[in-house]
């Protein structure tokens, strides 16, 4: 809006001792406690924390989106240009969001309504608070997805969600968000579910919409990488507090408080540490795998194929790391289910021990089930939720004939071992929290005396600092077992510092393929250079490495 | 889509076909003669003879199944034993009091259960809520001919306000063929307004926690239409589901209703020829059924697309 102040001294959104009420029940009293802080024009305020931190929660007041019954707001304002938004009545609320205030979203995905075309998604912004006609609508969206730097804005105008890519989604959302100017833009984990090379335009493309329009941010995430790529301020939340607040460098380089200086550390570092080679016996060789979805069949003529994965070559030693990294629809995730056989190749080999598993009927393959196990990305929805975690644990052994006492022995050593109670394994998976749940599902897959452990994004959904326990875990099992470890992944920092060797996967194409400490220091792929490139804060960390 | 369609209707062939020769043979394996229902009480052994011998009964089952299954591919349902009618003229009189009481029993139970769900499902865990669907629970717990007593006592025998029965052509005016829908319409509707009101809710509901109803709100879109365009639009899917379920029940629900209400449609059709074991009638009229059926199966995959994008054959 034109009557924005332009100075640095008046805030666009003044937020000052917030506190927000939990319902009765809840673990604590207050989800956010006493939180106090500016977003000027044109600036960019990180909010930073973990799940649970609260900060989802602060934005959601400032826009009025507070579930009502469950999270009422009982002290503080949010002064969005001097008007406090949680007095604010319904209807003024109403008018102020899309117009002084934006929010776009983490997961592009679900963001949009998926039976309303896109163009018609950011119209609905000029339709609800303008009196512009039906052309001029179409004229002012077609020029903020020409903004938006949206391909075609003439043909996608009237494409739909899932006609267009997760960037191109997210595009949309911030289109929408910005066509009426607001003064605050708030942008919740916007990157989060976006490919790193995606991430990096959106980062960019967010930096330049705002300063161009003088746009104050409050870009909330827990990815520090990023903080350290768009912010100007940081302010640190944890458990509904303001721990730390100040500049980019301030907080980043150095830290006041305990927690600050413990996220930063539990950052993974891009330099990879320096590794001896695994000499072990060989535990499984992939020669030539290839996976092709859509054959013809008879009845659908014109079948699409895709090669999801081509050709595919690697072997993992006992005690050893590989690490596939990749984005998504690279196939890395393909290989890993035709590794495990969840899903039959379609051409190649699969080699355990010798024997070639790669095409076997399910009768002859069930001795070779448990020699390998995975651990999923979401620990939410990989244990079954009506099942103790214990029912979960011995559930494989006892399929494969050892009796229930003996199984259950085992499965109270392993809880120990992955750091919980053994007296834990008559509770729920929903009585712990997703790192711990994470650790029970390694146990599941440890009850089973794997020889190979595939780990499918099995640290992305947790947060750093939990990330930084989990993977200290896996490779404390792999050292005890002597255990080879597939890691697939798409989260470099985390490749850099478990993986001995790495392979990196484009399109169903292994691309390149060494150790990690090559690939790391001389990438020689222009897709693996294209991939560290847009890796957020590729500075950041770079001093710090963990062990 | 064209070709999606044509191979849909095709697939319907084989599945008619099955219902014409289990409904023809089913009927021969009853322990009944239409003979004898149509010579009456006094008639002698060879009046019944007779009839038997010009009604074709005594001919071999596969020759009659031939004659008769000839007869339906050329369009031609046979006589009605009882009506002395052809069986296509006969449905003809009938088709439009049952088309009519479906239609507006249909279009009643849209209107009222959908927007009854979303409100149901807008103010989730309040009393209005727990109004609604205990309506709901009554609506499902009562038997059909109860409804239509009620229905009758109150609004025709007591209040006066509509006709107790019978039914006016459309032809002689739209008010009073309304009027006489009326009483058997509610009574047909009240379970699938109970059932599809707490569908509607549950959509209603699990869509209400979707990111882009946020995103909505996020826009400073008004409720009512998040709630609409965002809400139901979204949750239309397994409503229409449901929808296309209950006109097929309806279609069976009718003999019931039409009994009730001596409305002159295809129920009461069915029930007398059923009576007299008129087998060209009933044959014809399952057969009828049948189509419905698969036809309405079409037509409600065929809205999916228009509802959904990302649906596509």
């Amino acid at each position: 809006m034109q009557e924005v102040p332009t100075g640095m001294t008046e805030p666009v959104l003044s937020v000052r001792n917030l506190t927000v009420r939990l319902p009765s029940g809840a673990d604590r009293e207050n989800a956010i406690e006493h939180i106090s802080f500016d977003i000027g024009p044109r600036e960019i305020v990180c909010i930073v924390g973990e799940s649970g931190s609260g900060k989802s929660v602060t934005a959601q007041a400032v826009m009025g989106l507070l579930p009502k019954r469950d999270l009422v707001v009982t002290a503080g304002e949010t002064l969005l240009q001097g008007e406090d938004t949680t007095k604010a009545h319904i209807h003024r609320l109403r008018e102020l969001r899309g117009t002084r205030m934006g929010m776009i979203f983490q997961e592009p995905m679900t963001a949009l309504n998926p039976v309303q075309r896109v163009g018609q998604q950011i119209a609905e912004v000029l339709e609800i608070h303008t009196d512009l006609s039906a052309t001029e609508q179409r004229q002012r969206v077609l020029d903020i997805m020409k903004a938006v730097q949206l391909p075609d804005p003439e043909l996608m105008i009237d494409a739909y969600p899932h006609q267009l890519s997760g960037g191109q989604r997210q595009r949309i959302m911030i289109a929408a968000a910005l066509i009426l100017d607001p003064a605050l833009l708030i942008a919740d984990e916007p990157t989060t579910a976006l490919d790193v090379t995606t991430q990096a335009q959106i980062l960019r493309l967010i930096k330049e919409m705002q300063s161009r329009r003088n746009t104050g941010v409050m870009f909330i995430t827990h990815d520090f990488g990023v903080v350290s790529e768009i912010a100007d301020r940081v302010v640190v939340m944890q458990h509904g507090r303001v721990v730390e607040q100040g500049t980019r460098e301030e907080v980043l380089r150095r830290p006041r408080e305990a927690y600050t200086k413990m996220l930063v550390a539990a950052v993974p570092s891009l330099v990879p540490p320096k590794r001896v080679p695994v000499e072990g016996k060989l535990a499984l060789e992939a020669k030539n795998l290839s996976k092709i979805y859509g054959r013809r069949t008879f009845l659908s003529r014109k079948a699409r194929i895709v090669k999801a994965a081509q050709d595919v070559n690697f072997h993992i030693r006992k005690g050893e790391t590989l690490g596939i990294v990749g984005e998504s629809g690279s196939g890395k995730t393909t290989v890993a289910r035709c590794i495990a056989r969840l899903i039959e190749p379609s051409e190649g080999e699969i080699l355990i021990e010798g024997a070639n598993v790669a095409h076997l009927p399910e009768r002859d393959l069930r001795p070779y089930r448990r020699d390998i196990q995975i651990v999923f990305q979401d620990p939410y929805r990989s244990l079954n939720p009506r099942r103790t975690v214990g029912q979960s644990i011995v559930e494989g052994p006892i399929n494969f004939g050892m009796p229930r006492e003996k199984a259950i022995d085992k499965a109270r050593e392993l809880m120990g071992l992955v750091g919980l109670s053994p007296d834990a394994l008559d509770r729920y998976p929903h009585q712990f929290s997703g790192g711990q749940r994470q650790r029970i599902c390694i146990a599941r897959a440890l009850a089973m005396g794997p020889t190979l452990l595939i780990a499918d994004e099995a640290v992305s959904a947790l947060d750093v600092s939990v990330q930084a326990q989990v993977l200290e875990l896996l490779d404390n099992i792999r050292k005890q077992f002597d255990l080879a470890v597939l890691f697939i992944t798409h989260d470099l920092r985390v490749a850099a510092q478990i993986c001995d060797r790495i392979a990196v996967m484009k399109n169903g194409v292994v691309v390149e393929h060494g150790t990690t400490v090559d690939v790391f220091r001389s990438p020689q792929h222009e897709y693996t250079k294209a991939l560290f490139d847009a890796a957020p804060g590729r500075d950041f960390g770079a001093q710090q490495s963990v062990a | 889509m064209a070709g999606y369609i044509l191979r849909r209707v095709l697939a319907t062939l084989p599945v008619l076909a099955i219902v014409a020769v289990l409904v023809f043979l089913m009927l021969r394996l009853t322990p009944s003669d239409p003979a004898a229902i149509i010579a009456g009480d006094y008639a002698s052994p060879q009046q019944i003879e007779g009839i038997r011998e010009r009604l074709g009964l005594n001919e071999p089952i596969l020759k009659q199944f031939v004659i008769w299954i000839g007869g339906v591919l050329r369009g031609d349902f046979g006589e009605s034993f009882f009506y002395k009618k052809q069986v296509a003229e006969l449905i003809g009189e009938r088709l439009e009091p049952t088309l009519s009481l479906s239609v507006v029993t249909i279009l009643l139970v849209i209107l009222v259960a959908v927007p009854l769900g979303i409100i149901a499902a807008h103010n989730h865990g309040t009393w209005i809520d727990r109004v609604v669907m205990g309506f709901s629970v009554l609506g499902f717990s009562i038997p059909v001919f109860v409804v239509g007593y009620i229905l009758i006592y109150v609004f025709a025998v007591t209040l006066d306000w509509l006709p107790v029965q019978g039914y006016q052509r459309i032809s002689e005016g739209v008010g009073g063929w309304l009027l006489r829908l009326i009483l058997p319409a509610m009574t047909l509707s009240v379970v699938f307004i109970a059932f599809i009101a707490r569908m509607t809710r549950t959509s209603v509901l699990e869509v209400l926690n979707e990111d882009y109803i946020r995103t909505a709100r996020a826009k400073g879109q008004t409720e009512l239409k998040v709630l609409i365009r965002h809400a139901l639009a979204n949750a239309a899917v397994p409503i229409l589901t449901i929808i296309g379920l209950t006109v097929a029940i309806l279609i069976g629900g009718v003999v019931v209703t039409e009994s009730v209400y001596t409305l002159p449609g295809l129920g009461l059709l069915t029930v007398d020829a059923v009576l007299a074991r008129d087998y060209p009638t009933i044959q014809a009229v399952i057969l009828l059924f049948s189509f419905a059926y698969v036809l309405i199966n079409l037509l409600v995959d065929v809205a999916y697309t228009f509802l959904d994008p990302r649906i596509r054959y």
